[in-house]
């Protein structure tokens, strides 16, 4: 008797993300997006620009630079710039080290994933932005499942766990003075398969190596890591070829990938929806050093 | 089936809540095999024997090295039939606040007991909690049912129990189920354990409930949230997501506060694609004809059915900061919709002992995790709707100017009567000296389902056993007390709140109020349940479940005929919907040989005559 109005799982993610997006541009004066051209900041990016459709999106977007990236994902991230008219400010990590604000890790198993805390803050400061969107997810750790929608960080940059806005509703509270700012992440409640099924639905581009291909790599601490440029080969590791892809990009020396022939993004949906370790435990180095290496960065300033 | 189902968890410390979510995720393969080693790394070196499925949702580094939930935690899960978001909310401290935090955009709210203990202070705290924030189900798990040999018994305690109290608040859809969460009966799988319980395993209920109809597609609303600007094509449109009803392109709306009226020229989806029909929760833009004055903070809606607009309103908060505490004075930013402005608390009415359900006129602040009615005062008008009605529209948040901080969360119950200058007189003669106890059977259901036949006869026989007894038809009050209402959703709920007052009046007089009607919206009927509830009165809903079909045949006063030729517009079960009860007191389907005397049965069963 009654019309049933009904949204399909992907169009309810998809109107609250754009709620989210419309609130912050409601209400900001300086907000940006953090884009790294690794799939969740892709996904967040289109759906920006379907927030304010027709207009242009109204802030820029910012990439903080490890230094260490794979060519693909720049080549990627400046085309999309491009071809979207958006405005790019780049915040180098090596600016930081050149200047003497951060001290590199000379071990084997260096990476520069905590030194992009200082980077980010710093790029925060001087664009002087009051909201920064990010495209964490909470399926992806434990310590983000309890991350807000809105997350305040004080004039440090940081976030404080056991005292949280409580967030009801869709009502968001972005105050902030002067110095703080909130960070907004629109994608809180997508899974690694939402966002799959969102790039295969609208066919969005993503960088190639998120596809199988053939590149050396090398065996270390049960992951596969690229062999590149950037990493520093440990005694008795020997690269080889494999057919890979990559499941999370980041820093290079920290981002593993996983054999799979999966080619295109339908072939992709489907695999992750059959897999049985997540993304992070798979992927990435960094999260392995404890327990809580997550909450202990996001302390820090880290999104 | 909608495919998205959001679920809050509350239940004591040591009910096994966490168990369960871990259960949930394992027994549904959900669960990584990286996350599980994880746990089970870290219950080894705790010296537990056992994963601890616990440490699954227990994300902080403080909340693994005390044993405790801080805060809420957000799952997520899928099966082929529907994916799931799990506000996980904590056990114990600080209850109040984060289980309001996680509830506030359930669909369910899932409470924990331990078989063992029955039914605890905590249960029965979550319970009123999830009926406060308009959660339209709720599913009671008896846990640890391993630890009580799966005794029938001890589960049919426990259910009569809770059911007794949950009749005290507005829960619209009440489940039971038995589980061990240890041990996975009737968790994802049916137990062979329980061969006496016909029910449903968990999942298979959360797979199943049917959550669409609980969105209000009546009342259209749209806030306006953001205006988007293009000038080359000269384009302007108003962004919002729809808070309620439906808009479509060509349909007359009117802007307020303003007042202005104008078209919906054009209507987008993200990214440019038309829509036909906008309902919420979409986001869209919308095109008006003409040149109009709009911003954010304004509501669009249609001119026949608008919000309450004013500034002074009723509302059930909920204090949430640690520091400070609800004053009357005091001076707060309010965020409601998308429109933010100053408030002033003119009074706090009463605090609400969530225990034991008890007012405390007396108070004067409302502390941490404290929850109280008050009247507040903005500086603008808001256009707002009760909170039962629109949880978008009645719901709103207070923030703290020094702090910034969200320090209350606030649902509308109405606009505030003007300064109290109307004042309650307490009666002379109380309750207990009347001869008799009233209450009121409401009976509910299509055009000639045959509501009236079976109240004439129900009328009749309690009159004839020497009950005092009166008959309010929908159909006859139109006639006067009424006569003024038509049929539009407004009008009807118009009708129905009258027609409930009375039967209210009807029943404190001592007399059983037999109201056949055939309010169609479940808000409206709940709201009549509500203000029984409120003055201590029996309310019993009946639900007259004859197939349209057989309605539309039989069809006495001829007005399925005129709906059909379209001389009638809006008539309920042919182009307006009839929202059927989702846990009435009794249903009477039409092979029921005497529904009169199953009604009268009922009556004599709860034994609501002492």
């Amino acid at each position: 008797m009654t019309t049933v109005y009904e949204l399909s799982h992907l169009d309810l993610l998809e109107a609250e993300s754009v709620h989210i997006f419309r609130e912050v541009a409601a209400t900001f004066e300086h907000p940006v997006l953090l884009f790294s051209g690794g799939k969740d900041s892709v996904v967040m990016l289109a759906l920006a620009a379907k927030a304010f459709w027709p207009a242009p999106l109204p802030f820029p977007v910012l990439h903080v630079d490890t230094g260490h990236n794979f060519d693909e994902v720049i080549a990627f991230r400046d085309r999309v710039v491009d071809r979207m008219g958006l405005r790019l400010h780049v915040a180098s990590v090596q600016d930081d080290i050149d200047a003497g604000r951060v001290t590199e890790d000379t071990g084997p198993r260096a990476s520069r994933n905590r030194l992009q805390t200082v980077t980010l803050l710093r790029a925060i400061r001087e664009g002087g932005f009051d909201a920064v969107f990010g495209g964490a997810r909470r399926d992806e750790e434990k310590a983000r499942a309890k991350e807000r929608v809105f997350s305040f960080r004080d004039e440090f940059g940081q976030w404080d766990p056991r005292n949280q806005r409580p967030e009801l509703w869709n009502l968001y509270n972005g105050r902030h003075r002067r110095g703080e700012h909130i960070r907004v992440f629109p994608l809180s409640n997508w899974t690694e398969l939402d966002i799959w099924s969102s790039i295969a639905a609208e066919r969005i581009e993503l960088p190639p190596i998120y596809y199988a291909h053939r590149r050396p790599v090398v065996q270390r601490d049960g992951m596969l890591l690229a062999h590149t440029r950037f990493l520093r080969l440990l005694d008795g590791e020997e690269p080889y070829e494999a057919t890979v892809r990559f499941r999370t990009v980041g820093d290079a020396t920290c981002t593993g990938c996983v054999e799979s022939t999966a080619s295109t993004a339908d072939e992709v949906v489907a695999e992750v929806a059959a897999t049985r370790v997540t993304e992070r435990g798979a992927t990435r180095a960094d999260d392995r050093i404890s327990e809580a290496g997550m909450e202990d960065r996001k302390k820090e300033g880290y999104f | 089936m909608p495919q998205l189902l959001r679920l809050a968890t509350a239940g004591s410390v040591d009910d096994g809540k966490s168990t369960l979510i871990g259960r949930l995720l394992f027994d549904s393969k959900s669960l990584f095999t990286d996350q599980l080693a994880a746990v089970e790394r870290a219950s080894r070196r705790r010296g537990e024997d056992y994963p601890n499925l616990a440490l699954l949702t227990d994300g902080l580094r403080a909340e693994r090295e005390q044993g405790i939930t801080i805060d809420v935690a957000y799952r997520y899960f899928a099966t082929p039939r529907r994916k799931f978001v799990i506000a996980d909310t904590p056990g114990h401290i600080q209850y109040t606040r984060n289980m309001v935090t996680g509830a506030s955009t359930a669909d369910l709210a899932l409470v924990l007991v331990d078989a063992r203990k029955g039914v605890l202070e905590q249960s029965r705290r979550h319970a009123f909690l999830a009926s406060l924030l308009g959660i339209p189900h709720l599913v009671l798990c008896v846990n640890k049912m391993d630890l009580v040999d799966h005794s029938r018994e001890r589960f049919d305690e426990i259910r009569e129990e809770f059911r007794r109290f949950a009749m005290k608040l507005d829960v619209g859809d009440l489940s039971f189920i038995p589980v061990s969460a240890l041990h996975g009966d009737n968790v994802v799988h049916r137990s062979a354990s329980m061969p006496w319980y016909g029910g449903t395993s968990l999942l298979h209920h959360l797979e199943e409930v049917h959550v669409a109809s609980d969105r209000n597609l009546i009342d259209a609303r749209l806030p306006v949230q953001y205006v988007i600007r293009q000038g080359g094509r000269d384009f302007r449109g108003y962004a919002g997501t729809v808070a309620g009803g439906v808009f479509k392109p060509g349909d007359e709306v009117v802007v307020l506060p303003s007042g202005l009226t104008s078209r919906v020229a054009a209507l987008w989806g993200p990214g440019g694609l038309p829509v036909t029909e906008a309902f919420p929760p979409q986001a869209v833009t919308v095109q008006l004809t003409g040149e109009l004055d709009v911003g954010r903070g304004d509501l669009i809606c249609r001119p026949a059915n608008r919000p309450h607009t004013g500034q002074d309103l009723d509302a059930m908060v909920c204090w949430l900061a640690e520091a400070g505490s609800l004053t009357p004075g005091a001076t707060y930013t309010v965020r409601h919709t998308t429109a933010e402005t100053t408030a002033a608390v003119q009074k706090l009415d009463y605090r609400l002992d969530v225990d034991t359900l008890h007012r405390d006129e007396s108070a004067d602040s409302l502390r941490l995790n404290e929850i109280g009615r008050i009247q507040l005062r903005t500086r603008t008008p808001l256009m707002f709707d009760p909170y039962r009605r629109n949880r978008t529209t009645g719901s709103f948040i207070l923030v703290d100017d020094t702090t910034g901080n969200t320090v209350a969360a606030g649902m509308i119950t109405g606009p505030a009567l003007p300064a109290s200058r109307v004042v309650w007189h307490a009666a002379a003669v109380g309750r207990e000296e009347r001869a008799t106890r009233g209450l009121t059977v409401w009976l509910t259901g299509l055009s000639a389902s045959g509501k009236s036949t079976i109240a004439v006869e129900l009328e009749r026989r309690l009159v004839a056993a020497g009950r005092p007894a009166y008959l309010l038809d929908g159909d006859n009050l139109r006639h006067g007390l009424n006569a003024d209402l038509g049929f539009s959703a407004p009008d009807r709920a118009e009708n129905v709140r009258r027609v409930g007052e009375v039967a209210r009046l009807f029943a404190d007089a001592g007399v059983v109020a037999v109201a056949s009607l055939i309010s169609p919206y479940r808000s409206d009927r709940a709201l009549v349940r509500e203000a029984h509830q409120r003055a201590g009165l029996p309310f019993l809903e009946v639900f007259v479940d004859t197939p349209p079909e057989v309605c539309e045949a039989r069809d006495p006063k001829g007005m399925y005929a005129k709906a059909r030729a379209g001389e009638i517009r809006g008539f309920t079960g042919v182009d307006d919907p009839y929202e059927t009860p989702e846990a009435p007191d009794l249903v009477l389907r039409p092979d029921s040989a005497d529904p009169a005397a199953e009604i009268l049965t009922l009556l004599n069963r709860s034994a609501l005559w002492e």
